[in-house]
């Protein structure tokens, strides 16, 4: 499991973040939000290893990041960064395979099956035979998600511990696809025991598709737990600075709605 | 980093292997042709058919043997220089290409090759005792070059600072060649030209017997990069993500490529720009899987180093002219014209 205990993160020694312990639980996905510069992806880079912690610990499967190697956490975590780059012309399905490097051991008719999965689950498969470079930006980031859903769903060993770190992976989605997104990812952690961590702007995506949210204010953390819990008035107005009002969702009471102003 | 091959089909459909494998195939076709077509022809001719007779056959006549000293003397060694000297820089510029994330990266123009140049100048002109010191002093050069050349142009991301840092390095090795120039008798350096200009003139099998095992191995070890290489298209965090320890690879890819051309330069002096054109011209044919990239780029380098050592050798019968000014004729305004279109 992925967890973070008293977590202090910052990059060049400047703390942006304080006092964050979480666990990210198999089965689960954790929303992240936050105001712009709260801190979530620095946080994202010190849960995935990239920025060493200035305090406190990340342990995955109970060992520190800082003693695993790239290869080890590779094959039990993938992340995707907020803006995908390529920079030459690489097939889409090339791009989309570097997400088994990783896993040398899978034969090529594993891979085969495994890499035409997550383009579906992506809805990236029609790109195939197109330019990487010539897609939008929003395809770009289909096919991107589609080699982070490789890297995750690559672990043959069942009850492997696999985590899926997405920051910010709707943003240049249009609602339909943001939608598509979040349920496949829904489905992959409650399905196959994923435990997903997704930074998100949107509340009422957050609200929707996430099992527990995290809310960073402050240089800390506001609030964890449940969207029930977590999703109140005074907390939003403490992480967004203006009033929101939250109501049960239309569709399904059950669920909050957020409206702001 | 024990990555087996299992991955072979993976991107099949994809960019069909089967063309990459067929272009392959045909370079390397291409490539023995025009080893034949190069090395029968010059100031002395020699017919294509005796070639085989007269590398393994008796010798009949005077003519004949004339033509077998020729081939095996002057004309061999060379055109064997050239297509390891075109393998070892393309191969090199498609590397440097990949890890800078620029397709302008090329040993000449970011001053691996210069530096390569004045470390083996250096040695010459500091008077090292045997010529087998020259390669480790190339390699020395070259390696400190990409150093400076991959911090300056790490600092500042981004194609320019790059490729000033390139001219800086350039220019500063190209005056420190000068002076020891200026300090070298006539019987030490033949000449400024060659450092500058790059020749295949002096090719020796002596040089041979080190240069073509060394820059193969050392291909055949780049070429098992290709994964670490496609993941730094995507970005060092990306890569880092999959599972690369960044510096090590960056490390090795950079040791990998100054052993490669410091050593080259050692033996042709700088030639410029193959390291750029070839591999432009491979990615936009076949992508920038270098899976198949590699592989392609260094039998194509050795076809494009080949032709322009029979150019050289060609237009100006029964002279000729230095290669690195034949490549740099050609390569730098197509260097001008790839730098116009990445300013659009």
């Amino acid at each position: 499991m992925l967890i973070a205990e008293n977590l202090s993160c910052g990059r060049h020694g400047k703390t942006v973040l304080d006092g964050v312990s979480l666990q990210l639980k198999p089965g689960e996905v954790l929303g992240v939000l936050g105001a712009n510069g709260a801190g979530k992806s620095t946080l994202l880079a010190t849960l995935a290893g990239e920025l060493p912690p200035l305090a406190g610990s990340v342990t995955l499967n109970a060992v520190p990041l800082t003693m695993q190697s790239a290869q080890q956490q590779a094959r039990c975590r993938a992340v995707l960064p907020q803006t995908p780059s390529l920079a030459f012309e690489l097939g889409v399905r090339a791009v989309v395979a570097t997400g088994a490097y990783p896993f040398p051991e899978l034969s090529p008719a594993a891979l085969d099956t495994l890499l035409d999965r997550a383009l579906n689950l992506a809805d990236a498969a029609a790109f195939t035979t197109r330019r990487y470079t010539g897609l939008s930006g929003g395809e770009q980031q289909r096919v991107q998600f589609a080699r982070v859903l490789t890297q995750a769903l690559a672990q043959r060993t069942s009850g492997e511990y696999r985590a899926l770190l997405l920051d910010e992976p709707t943003a240049s989605l249009d609602p339909r696809h943001q939608l598509l997104l979040l349920q496949t990812v829904a489905r992959l952690a409650h399905e196959e025991q994923l435990a997903v961590l997704v930074i998100l702007h949107d509340v009422n995506l957050a609200a929707w598709w996430c099992d527990r949210l995290l809310l960073l204010a402050n240089g800390t953390v506001a609030a964890l737990g449940t969207p029930q819990n977590v999703l109140t008035p005074p907390h939003l107005r403490m992480v967004y600075q203006i009033n929101a009002t939250v109501m049960p969702h239309p569709n399904a009471p059950e669920r909050q709605l957020v409206c702001f102003g | 980093m024990s990555r087996s091959a299992s991955l072979a089909s993976a991107p099949a459909r994809d960019m069909s292997v089967n063309k990459a494998l067929w272009v392959l195939l045909a370079l390397c076709a291409a490539l023995i042709v025009l080893v034949l077509v190069s090395s029968s022809q010059g100031a002395v001719r020699i017919p294509v058919t005796e070639i085989p007779d007269l590398l393994f056959g008796d010798l009949l006549s005077d003519e004949e043997a004339l033509w077998r000293n020729v081939l095996m003397e002057v004309r061999l060694p060379r055109v064997l220089l050239a297509v390891i000297a075109g393998a070892g820089l393309t191969v090199t510029g498609t590397v440097m290409q990949a890890l800078f994330r620029n397709p302008l990266a090329e040993p000449g123009l970011i001053g691996i090759s210069s530096g390569g140049a004045l470390g083996a100048v250096a040695a010459i002109v500091l008077g090292a005792p045997t010529l087998f010191w020259l390669a480790p002093a190339a390699f020395a050069g070259s390696l400190v070059a990409t150093a400076v050349c991959y911090a300056l142009g790490r600092r500042h991301p981004g194609m320019s600072s790059l490729l000033l840092a390139g001219v800086a390095i350039n220019v500063i090795c190209g005056s420190l060649i000068g002076l020891f120039t200026y300090m070298a008798n006539d019987a030490q350096l033949r000449s400024l030209t060659f450092w500058n200009m790059g020749s295949l003139a002096g090719a020796t099998w002596q040089q041979l017997a080190f240069l073509a095992p060394w820059t193969l191995i050392l291909c055949l070890l780049l070429l098992r990069e290709w994964r670490g290489l496609n993941a730094l298209l995507l970005g060092e965090r990306e890569a880092r993500h999959l599972g690369f320890a960044i510096e090590r690879l960056r490390r090795r890819l950079v040791v990998l490529v100054a052993l490669i051309v410091g050593p080259l330069v050692a033996a042709t002096g700088v030639i410029g720009f193959v390291g750029l054109v070839v591999p432009h011209l491979v990615r936009l044919s076949l992508g920038a899987d270098h899976r198949w990239l590699l592989p392609n780029t260094v039998v194509a380098g050795a076809i494009a180093l080949s032709l322009a050592d029979w150019l050289a050798r060609m237009v100006v019968i029964p002279a000729e002219l230095p290669i690195g000014m034949v490549t740099s004729l050609i390569g730098g305004p197509f260097f001008l014209w790839m730098l116009t279109r990445k300013m659009r």
